[in-house]
């Protein structure tokens, strides 16, 4: 692979902007590096998802279970193993499930894999609770020298890698395969690529982050309970972010996890009953008034301005 | 032997909500995730209904079916006619109406919670003892499952033995011949959709006789009509009855022997096995 003039200065704009964020903690070590936190986490889940779900097309909501897994690595092993392992090892479990699930799903249409990962999360919640329940634990207690600013540099690491690795499989033939893909089965199929195992491949990317994004975030929460390390909502705000922005180039998720986690945030301190209404005309929002999300914008203006004039 | 019965029971009224799903999924195509809300505002119906004015869920039910009729046929005519038009391939019609349905199911719990906040309901409706071979149980429960019965049945014959059945298999057949043998697609999907969808609300109401609902429920029944109907293969009444019983049953003999916590965990691990060994449904023929 070689570089172009475009891509080293591409890599160094975003290194720089990578910079500027690493330095968030030092400017303010409340509220905004809260946020920061927040959106950073929002920006890691979203962009990995858009990496398999933007070429494929299938709608993956098993981001919360992969989460809840990798808190719970961390909640179980935070005493004997030293914190790096632990999301390495949260990651590797991450993986290894996208990979059972996707043997599973991904051979048949695209119905079959969103309800088999929509009820992933609940199965390992059940499994846990029950397990719970029966050697006599409520929850587990994460109490870590990490701090918020600690958190935020592991989770921005994190983000890097994912950009990177996401820049990577664009250039890469798993990158054109699953365009093909995506564009149309069949064609794939027939010109020799095996879809199954490309997007098996795929689909561990999104499965070890959203685990390591877990692992890193489990001290945050301090306690961690089934129901809260498993909560289905996350794997939505993911995809209604993921799509908002658009799901069909590398930073597009990021347009749309900033404002979305604003909105959240403002409805969920003054109206907190609400959430599950806004999450909902957001998804209408995204399929009515916004396919393709944000990115796409620009391109669908353009072409309802020329569509009179450009009739030939 | 009493895991079996309440397993039939519980069962009848899974089929009869998997019957609305399989209708709108089977011919309109659509794969409505928005399916338990419309279950849990039929549960909602039946129990204000019931509270304020004592009106019996058994007779609640005929005003309901109408009503969920329409608001679905408008739903339909209105939100999602404009998807299908669009849609280029099968594919993308699959992803926008799961995106539109989903917002859909957000919108209604979000809605149901503002209005009736988020406590659990139930009322107590002919909660006398039935003897049945040697057990006992709810006559709410059996009177569900009759009525789940009754319907189900009729759905079955009109299925297979009127002409508008006929053109409704037809549709869920093949779409693109339908049309060219003088079916008017639009209208019959439109007429299939809202026809699932008062199935679903009647099934909401029947079930709010016998189980604890609230607003936020809906996405457990929707999973567990999506398990059936993929179970039973889509578009087919006689698979979605059988795997419907036999989730009934597989998740009361979990809930019994092992742990009630694990009901959905049982319906995932039936759902594997299909998925793994049985794609295309227990009774479904291989496709080429």
């Amino acid at each position: 692979m070689s570089l172009t003039g475009t891509d080293l200065r591409n890599l160094l704009l975003a290194g720089l902007a990578l910079g500027l964020c690493a330095l968030l903690p030092l400017a303010d070590g409340g509220y905004w590096l809260g946020l920061g936190v927040t959106v950073t986490m929002f920006t890691v889940l979203a962009t990995s998802w858009a990496l398999f779900s933007g070429p494929t097309h299938y709608i993956s909501l098993a981001t919360a279970a992969f989460f809840g897994i990798g808190t719970y690595v961390t909640g179980l092993g935070f005493e004997t193993l030293p914190f790096w392992s632990l999301v390495g090892i949260a990651g590797v479990i991450g993986a290894a499930l996208a990979a059972l699930v996707g043997l599973a799903t991904l051979r048949l249409s695209g119905v079959y894999f969103v309800i088999f990962t929509l009820g992933l999360a609940e199965l390992v919640r059940q499994v846990i609770t029950w397990v719970q329940n029966s050697t006599g634990q409520r929850g587990l207690y994460v109490l870590t020298d990490l701090q918020e600013a600690g958190i935020y540099w592991w989770l921005l690491g994190l983000a890097t890698a994912v950009f990177l690795t996401g820049w990577l499989v664009g250039r890469s033939r798993l990158g054109f395969a699953l365009r093909i893909i995506g564009d149309d089965e069949v064609v794939a199929a027939h010109s020799g690529i095996n879809t199954a195992r490309a997007k098996v491949l795929l689909f561990m990317v999104p499965g070890a982050v959203a685990a390591m994004t877990g692992a890193i975030l489990a001290p945050r929460y301090v306690y961690i309970e089934p129901s809260l390390a498993f909560a289905p909502i996350l794997s939505f705000q993911v995809v209604i972010m993921a799509l908002l922005g658009g799901a069909s180039r590398l930073w597009g998720p990021l347009l749309g996890v900033i404002p979305f986690t604003i909105i959240l945030e403002v409805v969920s301190s003054n109206f907190p009953n609400q959430t599950t209404l806004v999450i909902g005309i957001a998804f209408l929002l995204i399929v009515y008034v916004l396919p393709g999300g944000f990115v796409a914008l620009p391109d669908r203006l353009l072409a309802r301005i020329n569509r009179p004039g450009g009739g030939a | 032997m009493d895991i079996l019965i309440t397993g039939l029971l519980l069962g009848g009224t899974y089929a009869l909500i998997a019957m609305g799903l399989n209708l709108q999924y089977g011919v309109a195509r659509i794969m409505n995730l928005a399916n338990g809300e419309i279950l849990v505002a039929g549960g909602y119906f039946a129990f204000i209904a019931y509270t304020s004015v004592l009106l019996s869920p058994l007779l609640t039910i005929f005003l309901l079916a109408p009503l969920a009729f329409a608001a679905n046929w408008l739903i339909y005519r209105i939100m999602l006619q404009p998807l299908v038009n669009r849609a280029k391939t099968r594919g993308q019609l699959e992803t926008d109406s799961i995106l539109a349905t989903f917002g859909l199911s957000f919108v209604g719990v979000g809605l149901m919670l503002s209005f009736f906040g988020g406590d659990y309901f139930s009322y107590s409706f002919m909660a006398v003892p039935v003897e049945i071979v040697g057990g006992t149980y709810g006559a709410n429960r059996v009177i569900s499952f009759a009525m789940a019965f009754v319907i189900c049945g009729a759905l079955y014959l009109w299925l297979n033995r009127s002409r508008s059945g006929l053109a409704i298999r037809a549709i869920a057949t093949a779409p693109a011949s339908a049309r060219l043998v003088g079916i008017d697609v639009k209208r019959l999907s439109a007429l299939a959709f809202a026809l699932g969808g008062a199935v679903t609300a009647v099934g909401g109401a029947l079930i709010s006789t016998y189980l604890t609902l609230d607003a936020s429920v809906g996405v457990v029944f929707t999973l567990k009509a999506l398990i059936i109907v993929i179970m039973g293969g889509v578009g087919d009444v006689r698979g979605t009855i059988i795997a419907a019983l036999l989730l009934g049953v597989v998740e009361t003999a979990v809930a019994t022997l092992i742990d009630p916590g694990l009901t959905l965990a049982a319906a995932y691990v039936m759902f594997l096995g299909i998925l793994l060994f049985r794609p295309q449904g227990l009774f479904g023929k291989k496709t080429t």
